[in-house]
């Protein structure tokens, strides 16, 4: 009786997990980030064909932008973006500029804006960006605490996400994080610039990105800068601005001079 | 809620060639509904010259003497127990609005002929309806069994129609045999001014024979050239263009349903097949659309129509049906079958000849065609100025820097558009996220007049100033605007938590910021952005 049981239980599950893992082509795409730590603990990187949240305060909104934008960039590959923006959110945190994202390293002309006027709308404008294969990546921008955006929500998006291989990527601004079948889950906000002269100029963008679920692994936190000639996330670098380069006809005065500046 | 229902009348003339045939309905007087049966007249009433004035009246009133243009004081006097309304003109237009709605059925022409009436160009139509005759006889007797009073004509020019529609309803004038049909009539009939029907009377020319029978100049010296061109007109020679509501589709496929239909699925599928046989016609010659049009037509005379934009020619009849599924689904006052609907139509009001393009092995023409298919799909359901794309603007200025454009009309261009290259290796000179309009900030004070803030307040939350980069000084575009335009300073700055902004003072400090003695005055700051 027992055994008899189980052995249906074991069988249930063996169902279940070929149902979750059906799309195993797709899951298995992972894109390194750049950032040696975080890729460890993502095994790789991010996985393709699933969904990441990335939440942040209504304040550090552009930060949690500027990041959502640097994931789309490194999973987009060069596909055209599509970005739905509640109006609302456009409202609080401002509009998206086009010159900015290309000072990121982003690419205006792939990116189509949906501005939808309430979160129904974006979730079905999402849910539906989610099924053409032909684009990078699909950005939902949300602002505040959401009752539709639950687990039957999440749940479709992954689906939808896993059936195609696009990537979804939610930013949550001013929301508290509920229950989902998100990949991974960051919260983001600004990290300071490297210390220096207040005259300085600040370097290249810097994020504090905690990693406060990931499905498949453990989690963590990290300081990241973006960098946007390279388009790729990396460990911060210790000086804002880029250093001329040791010279190299002169090798005595070059390691001095690189201990000069890593002093 | 019985309010008077101007009165309709059909009238149809017939243009110079055997071409065009035009039909008008003309309304001139009302009938109030529910009060039919009653042996009381029953006037409208319109305020002309601050004294209330006959604008409209039913058969019983003019059997009692009364007329139009007659002040009501006079009419009571005649008939105490007469029944006013109050004259609603918005309301009646509306009503011809929708009846014209309604003759979309029998023909895609329908002019408006404000007050009270309506052309139809039944040119090539009327044998969908059995002739001329019996269509006559649907359209009339469709309006009179709604309570409107209708006297309706067809002929060859539409001013003829008009002319014989004044006197009585039903006439039909054979091509050429507009004289002979005119002649008859009263002056009255034709429309023109009560100065020029008075002075014609006092001329002792009674019906529009004796008029024509005089020579033209002697007319025109008197009337002007205006009535003669008129009179002309209703005489068959020559003829007044009417202009119809709805530029002609080019191409229109309808179903019409003996039985209406009111479910779903049933409509669903109508809709289907008018795609097929739609896209069949407008394949035969390599035409695409780019604008569809359905429309339902109910039993009870309510015309709903849906309206769909692509971004480019749409050549598949499951596209156009998933389109208009997608515009359905997301209507917000979904579509009301009432008690059924007995005319579907589907319409291509814009096409264009579509280029059969081979597909690349790598699939780029394939891809850019499925970007644009979903653009239609969520436009069809949230509006097409709600999916937008990004085009660069040649100006200084930073928020109309970028041209928000409607997406499937211009993917195309912003694909191609050229955006102003970033500098290698310098952090971001551009903020992310822009502020349509700048928010003000407090600053409670500047080291230098000209230099930046040391702490500002914005949204109710101090930030304390860490780094400052700037300033970078933005003019504004004086050649472009009148008045006096403030120069920008923005600085680049960092508070202590890490978050970063771009803010500007508006105004240059020593030349602009004074006023009229010279004696300087406190800047305005602004945040216009937030850097990532």
């Amino acid at each position: 009786m027992t055994s008899a049981r189980l052995s249906t239980l074991a069988s249930l599950r063996g169902r279940i997990e070929r149902i979750e893992t059906s799309n195993e082509a797709h899951a298995l795409q992972r894109i390194a980030l750049g950032h040696a730590g975080a890729d460890a603990m993502l095994k790789g990187g991010l996985a393709r064909a699933a969904v990441h949240e990335v939440f942040a305060e209504g304040r550090q909104g552009a930060s949690a932008t500027g990041f959502i934008a640097g994931l789309a960039g490194r999973l987009a590959a060069r596909k055209p973006l599509v970005w739905v923006r509640q109006d609302f959110s456009e409202i609080e945190s401002g509009a998206l500029s086009m010159n900015g994202l290309s000072e990121l390293g982003l690419d205006p002309r792939l990116l189509v804006t949906v501005r939808a006027a309430d979160i129904d709308n974006a979730l079905r404008t999402t849910a539906d960006a989610l099924a053409c294969d032909a684009l990078g990546a699909v950005i939902m921008e949300v602002w505040g605490d959401a009752r539709q955006l639950d687990l039957v929500a999440s749940r479709k998006l992954t689906l939808a996400s896993q059936s195609s291989g696009v990537p979804a990527l939610l930013l949550r601004l001013a929301a508290t994080p509920l229950p989902s079948t998100a990949e991974t889950r960051w919260i983001v906000r600004a990290a300071h610039s490297p210390p220096g002269a207040s005259w300085s100029a600040w370097g290249a963008p810097l994020f504090d990105a905690q990693l406060v679920r990931n499905r498949h692994g453990p989690v963590g936190r990290w300081i990241m800068e973006w960098k946007c000639d390279e388009c790729l996330f990396s460990e911060p670098s210790a000086y804002p601005q880029p250093v001329a380069a040791a010279p190299a006809h002169r090798s005595d005065r070059a390691a001095t001079g690189a201990h000069r500046l890593a002093s | 809620m019985t309010m008077c229902k101007s009165g309709e009348g059909a009238q149809v003339p017939r243009e110079t060639g055997p071409l065009t045939r035009i039909a008008s309905n003309d309304a001139i007087r009302p009938l109030p509904m529910g009060e039919v049966k009653k042996e009381t007249p029953s006037v409208v009433v319109i305020k002309e010259h601050n004294a209330l004035v006959i604008h409209s009246l039913d058969d019983i009133a003019v059997r009692s003497g009364l007329s139009i243009g007659l002040p009501l004081a006079n009419a009571r006097a005649i008939c105490p127990e007469l029944t006013v309304y109050d004259a609603d003109e918005a309301a009646d237009a509306k009503t011809l609005n929708d009846i014209a709605d309604w003759c979309d059925r029998f023909t895609p022409l329908v002019a408006l002929d404000p007050p009270s009436g309506l052309f139809l160009d039944i040119t090539g139509c009327a044998h969908l309806f059995g002739g001329e005759r019996a269509m006559l006889q649907i359209i009339c007797g469709a309006l009179a069994r709604r309570g409107f009073a209708v006297s309706g004509a067809i002929a060859a020019t539409s001013v003829c129609a008009r002319t014989l529609t004044r006197h009585s309803s039903g006439r039909i004038i054979e091509d050429g045999a507009e004289t002979d049909a005119v002649a008859p009539l009263p002056i009255s009939a034709l429309g023109a001014d009560d100065a020029i029907t008075k002075g014609l009377r006092r001329a002792g020319l009674k019906t529009i024979g004796d008029v024509a029978a005089r020579t033209r100049h002697e007319i025109t010296a008197r009337f002007g050239a205006a009535f003669t061109t008129r009179l002309e007109h209703a005489l068959g020679q020559g003829d007044a263009p009417i202009s119809p509501r709805k530029p002609l589709p080019d191409y229109i496929v309808e179903k019409r349903f003996p039985e209406p239909v009111t479910t779903e699925p049933m409509i669903a599928m109508t809709l289907q097949n008018l795609a097929r046989m739609l896209v069949q016609a407008m394949d035969k010659q390599g035409k695409g659309a780019r604008k569809l049009e359905a429309a339902f037509f109910r039993t009870d005379g309510a015309v709903r129509t849906l309206a769909v934009e692509t971004g480019r020619a749409v050549t598949k009849p499951e596209v156009i049906d998933r389109l208009f599924r997608e515009r359905l689904d997301a209507l917000s006052d979904p579509l009301d079958p009432g008690f059924g609907f007995d005319l579907i139509r589907l319409s291509a009001s814009r096409t264009e000849i579509v280029v059969q393009q081979q597909r690349d092995l790598d699939a780029h023409v394939h891809d850019n065609d499925e970007l644009a298919a979903l653009i239609d799909r969520i436009a069809a359901r949230i509006g097409g100025k709600r999916v937008v794309v990004h085009l660069p603007e040649d100006t200084h200025i930073p928020e109309r820097a970028a041209l928000a454009a409607s997406a499937q009309h211009h993917l195309a261009a912003a694909s191609h558009a050229v955006w102003p290259a970033r500098a290698e290796g310098e952090p971001p000179l551009r903020p992310l996220r822009l502020f349509e309009r700048p928010e003000p900030i407090k600053v409670p004070f500047a080291t230098v007049p000209d230099g930046p803030p040391h702490r500002f307040t914005w949204r109710r939350a101090t930030h304390q100033v860490v780094r400052v980069e700037g300033p970078e000084r933005i003019a504004m575009e004086w050649w472009q605007r009148d008045g006096k335009v403030l120069t920008r300073d923005y600085f680049r700055v960092e508070d202590e938590q890490g978050l970063r902004f771009w803010i500007f003072r508006d105004g240059l400090y020593d030349s602009e910021l004074a006023d009229e003695d010279g004696k300087p005055v406190p800047a305005n700051w602004f945040v216009h952005g937030l850097f990532a």
